[in-house]
């Protein structure tokens, strides 16, 4: 973008693993048979009453303290009035003016491209109901309501307007939901829509200070989905002025299947919420102890983490950047690094073959069929020179497709590296012999041929031989 | 010997000596309820079986020798905002007609431990939203002194019930006055208890910051008899008060000296029935006669009370009342294009004109543009009303008003009229707006109707209220008679 | 002053539709009501705080322990209209 810069930021709703719901005793957890987790209260039954859960509050400080936010000494609830069906009281217990925290920040990029994004607020509330339709919501004659997640508590963080380009965005995300799996208050899966996103975005001339008008997309349900529906955002946004036309403030929804943002023109009136406090929830004063156990107790953040590594293991900043963007990844590295205390080398394998076949199967670290003590087990072996580096990564490749250990593969597939000199120095003679040519060449200066003859050992010996030794004894007889 | 005519605590003694049988007392007042109840129309749904069997079961407790407690086996109905377990519930509202909880009120489980039996569910206004039971979508409850008067309300099917003997004891619920206020207009004896003294769980709400679960009996030993099984603390009720309960029979005592009452004159000033003054300042005199001290003190906020009130109810009305949308329970409107429409559509068809002016009142107060103004100036204004009290209740151990401005009037007399009918909770409203205890007992007669009178206490301190209103109550016959049906 | 569109928005926030006889009383009796309430204007409030809670109560919590659930039929009992385990309802648009 030559004349315009985009103006973005992030509402992102988290739903917390707390045991039981925000404001009764149902169980939070996942799926279950269509309302069958709930109660008179998550019902919104006549009569029922809300009592708060005392660890989402505590939820909800640890999260807004890893994202460095001020954690307000006096806050309350409020009811925020609309209609819909999968709300069961038609209002939402949500916090209006006084959230739990306020004045945050989080730093994306890396190294010397940091940059701190302001995060405005962070309040606690209860996640609504589902809605099931037959087809999509515009076609389907009827729908049908769950109530299990209705209840399930949520906390809203809201960025501020910092963010310029999708992929700031994205990395806000991403960082973010670091951050949060960090603090082991949620799992942030966005598929199953414990993470979620609404994004406002307007767009203005480079070097304005003023904000356009903005939309606000929602059903960003991927880091990509955010991405690209951003994407076509500014690029819709662009054109609606570049024809001289106007943006109007609206929802949009993100059509995946299409790819396009589409509006989702709210009735004749704009959205009166009518918070009131909720008169049925008495106010929260926060002590200042309290807020102080939960930050001892605080487990170490990404970015501690990843000074550690730099600081201890002697990685590279980058390396370290990589490890500790997810707790999961990083635990599997320090386990790695505890079994085989060789930081640099542990560090190649994770974001190399590991990283690459995750990615070509579509798993996710926790679900890794390699061990990390098995992932150990296979690096020892390089550095005793039982196997030699090459023959590791078919050694590994087998390990993630079975499961099974590094010994076991090396020894089923006879692959134990050959460091014995006279079996070698047998295989040299036999090489010297066969290629006349490029021992003439390498005496004459050419220093390829040497690796030419180094190939012809090892093929002969199927990749078993010792690469040191076998270039010591080719050297010794040229 | 008329069993539905005596008090619980008089009751209880005949229990306990066997000279009466719990199935006998029972049968009694259901013989009572079909006797008179086409006049008087107290209750929505009444459960004589259910009573019954709960009778047999105290009855053989009795029979096995074991130590019944003061309400076991005492026939109490409950209004018909208050959940009951298998037993319809509907506020008074067709959007709730067919509706049977899951799951009981607190109060409910505490009297059904206390081995009260349950005769029914009595009417009430709307979502308790009235002064003379007129709004119910089901039937008229008559005053039982005179059926061309109302009972009062919202918990009119209880005070008339109590007042007519088709029942001991009732509960009731009081957001503005609305268990003082028919307690007055049938001459029975009715407290609104501390705000968080009486769980509300299962009490539909109508105004959260202001409703209040309360007994309506004969005289003020049962009165305090129920307190002692509905207060308590509720952890399902983020608003219940920790507190240690008292016995409040305890406070049952026949003295007032040295106690110091205030006389708030705005309660006594114009608009006052002069007939009711006269009553309440013959009270006033007899009071002082035991020895009490009885000055005019001044609530100078007690003028903005009305409004403050009619803004802050409705506003939470209008919250409370929006989960009523044909979803999961109650009336649905049929034939909608869409869920938009079947709301509105089910809402429209089922609420009654008061509740609608209610909802558009708080829901116009609560509005872009006009919260500042409207709401959050009344919660301004209702600090201004508690602290008026607050100093009050620093000089004098009680307050003392009449309860009502007039006596219970006649049917229609203010029904399209909402102003004048909300002014017949004047006296009533700034009591719960500062959230303390207030108990009307009668005082008198009116042309042959009752004369209510009010004491108003410190927070939690419902024995002085008890314990003034039991000397008058001593000294006094009022509570004795009986309406002729 | 409130005007009869003013009565058409709020009834619309509240989900209500009214007749236009309805319309006009609502009109003319919420204007007498709120005519009534002008007098809170004459108060100064500046300094003073909301109540809107009367007993001094925080920190009101409970644990994070799961209770009973109720069972699918008790749920949806009372329900104008279901389909298999779930509430029904018209289409949403």
């Amino acid at each position: 973008m030559a004349r315009y810069e985009a103006v973005i930021g992030l509402e992102v709703h988290v739903e917390l693993k707390t045991r039981s719901k925000i404001f009764c005793d149902s169980t939070t957890e996942f799926g279950g048979a269509p309302n069958t987790h709930v109660c008179p209260v998550c019902l919104g039954l006549p009569g029922v009453l809300p009592v708060v859960n005392k660890t989402v509050v505590e939820y909800a400080i640890r999260v807004a303290l890893a994202l460095n936010c001020q954690i307000a000494e006096f806050s309350k609830f409020d009811r925020k009035n609309y209609y819909y069906p999968d709300m069961p009281k038609n209002y939402q217990i949500s916090q209006y003016d006084l959230p739990i925290a306020e004045h945050g920040s989080l730093e994306i990029g890396e190294g010397g491209e940091a940059k701190k994004i302001g995060i405005t607020r962070l309040h606690m509330e209860e996640d609504t109901g589902k809605l099931v339709h037959q087809g999509t919501i515009t076609t389907t004659p009827f729908s049908l309501v769950d109530y299990n997640r209705a209840g399930v508590p949520l906390i809203e963080i809201v960025s501020e307007p910092e963010l310029r380009s999708p992929e700031e965005a994205r990395r806000y995300m991403e960082k973010l939901k670091a951050i949060i799996q960090y603090t082991g208050v949620s799992d942030c899966k966005m598929e199953e829509g414990s993470l979620r996103c609404d994004a406002n975005i307007s767009i203005r001339p480079v070097g304005s200070g003023a904000f356009g008008t903005k939309t606000e997309i929602k059903n960003l349900n991927s880091f990509k989905a955010l991405q690209k529906a951003l994407a076509y955002e500014i690029e819709r946004q662009k054109d609606v002025l570049e024809e001289g036309g106007r943006i109007v403030q609206e929802t949009r929804t993100w059509d995946e299947g299409q790819g396009v943002t589409l509006s989702l023109r709210s009735k004749e009136y704009a959205h009166d919420y009518r918070y009131l406090p909720d008169p049925d929830l008495v106010p929260m004063v926060i002590k200042k102890d309290w807020v102080e156990d939960i930050r001892n107790s605080l487990p170490e953040l990404p970015e501690e983490r990843r000074n550690r590594y730099v600081r201890e293991y002697g990685l590279p900043d980058y390396d370290a950047g990589v490890l500790t963007n997810t707790k999961e990844l990083a635990d599997y590295f320090e386990q790695c690094v505890t079994a085989c205390p060789n930081p640099k080398a542990v560090s190649n394998w994770v974001m190399g073959d590991l990283t690459r076949l995750l990615n070509a199967n579509n798993v996710e670290i926790t679900g890794c069929p390699v061990a990390p003590g098995q992932l150990a087990s296979l690096l020892r072996l390089i550095d005793e020179g039982t196997i030699s580096g090459k023959i590791a990564k078919k050694v590994f490749d087998e390990m993630f497709a079975t499961g099974k250990d590094a010994e076991t593969v090396v020894k089923e597939r006879g692959l134990v590296q050959i460091s014995d000199e006279g079996a070698i120095a047998a295989v040299v003679n036999e090489v010297l012999e066969k290629n006349p040519q490029s021992v003439a060449d390498y005496r004459a200066g050419k220093d390829r041929a040497l690796g030419f003859l180094v190939g012809q050992v090892m093929k002969a010996t199927r990749g078993k031989a010792n690469p040191k030794m076998v270039n010591k004894l080719l050297k010794e007889r040229l | 010997m008329q069993l539905f005519r005596l008090t619980a605590h008089e009751l209880h003694g005949l229990l306990s000596n066997k000279e009466i049988s719990a199935e006998e007392l029972n049968k009694a007042v259901f013989d009572r309820i079909e006797a008179v109840e086409d006049k008087i129309g107290a209750y929505i749904c009444r459960t004589k079986e259910y009573a019954l069997e709960r009778a047999l079961a105290v009855d053989r407790q009795i029979k096995n020798g074991e130590k019944i407690a003061p309400l076991s086996g005492i026939p109490v109905a409950i209004k018909d905002n208050i959940c009951t377990n298998g037993i319809s519930t509907t506020a008074g509202s067709r959007i709730l007609s067919g509706f049977i909880p899951p799951y009981s009120a607190t109060v409910v489980n505490k009297l059904d431990a206390a081995g009260a039996v349950l005769t029914g569910k009595t009417n009430m206004d709307e979502f308790a939203m009235g002064s003379s039971t007129e709004n119910s979508a089901f039937l008229t409850t008559h005053n039982p002194w005179d059926t061309g008067r109302v009972p009062g309300g919202s918990s009119g099917g209880s005070a008339a019930a109590v007042s007519a003997g088709e029942v001991i004891c009732a509960l009731g619920s009081d957001t503005g006055g609305s268990i003082r206020q028919p307690a007055a207009f049938c001459g029975v004896v009715g407290m609104k208890p501390t705000y968080g003294a009486v769980s509300r769980y299962g009490l539909i709400a109508f105004a959260s910051s202001l409703d209040q679960i309360g007994p309506l009996a004969r005289d003020v030993t049962d009165c305090a008899l129920m307190l002692n099984v509905i207060c308590g603390h509720d952890p399902k009720d983020s608003t219940s008060a920790d507190f240690a309960v008292p016995d409040y029979t305890g406070f049952l005592n026949e003295d007032v000296r040295g106690l110091k009452i205030g006389v708030p004159e705005e309660f006594m000033a114009e608009g006052i029935d002069p007939g009711m003054r006269a009553s309440v300042e013959s009270a006033m005199t007899l009071l002082e006669n035991l020895g009490a001290t009885v000055e005019y003190t001044n609530l100078p906020h007690n003028k903005y009370a009305l409004s403050a009130y009619y803004l802050i109810a409705p506003a939470e009305a209008s919250s409370n009342l929006a989960r009523y949308d044909g979803v999961r329970y109650g009336y649905r409107a049929a034939a909608a294009e869409d869920v938009a429409d079947m709301f509105i559509k089910t809402r429209s068809e089922a609420f009654g004109s008061e509740v609608k002016r209610r909802i558009m009142l708080g829901t116009y107060g609560l509005s872009a543009g006009y919260y500042d103004a409207y709401y959050l100036k009344a919660l301004k204004v209702r600090t201004l009303i508690k602290e008026d009290f607050e100093r009050a209740l620093e000089k004098y151990d009680l307050l003392l008003s009449p309860t009502t401005p007039t006596p219970a009037f006649r049917f229609g007399e203010k029904v399209d009229d909402p102003l004048k009918m909300y002014l017949s909770d004047i006296c009533t409203i700034s009591v719960n707006l500062a959230g303390i205890p207030g108990i009307s007992l009668p005082c008198g007669f009116v042309d042959g109707m009752p004369v209510g009178l009010q004491l108003m206490g410190k927070y939690f301190d419902e024995g002085t209220l008890l314990r003034v209103a039991y000397t008058f109550e001593q000294n006094t016959d009022y509570h004795k008679r009986h309406p002729e049906i | 002053m409130i005007t009869k569109k003013d009565v058409e928005h709020v009834a619309y926030l509240g989900r209500l539709e009214l007749t236009g006889e309805e319309k006009e009383i609502y009109t003319r009796q919420l204007n007498d009501i709120l005519e009534h309430f002008q007098s809170l204007q004459q108060l100064d409030t500046g300094k003073v705080q909301p109540t809107a809670h009367v007993l001094p109560l925080k920190n009101v919590f409970r644990e994070d322990w799961v209770g009973q659930h109720m069972s699918g039929e008790e749920v949806l009992a009372n329900c104008p209209d279901r389909e298999e385990d779930y509430f029904k309802v018209p289409k949403i648009v």
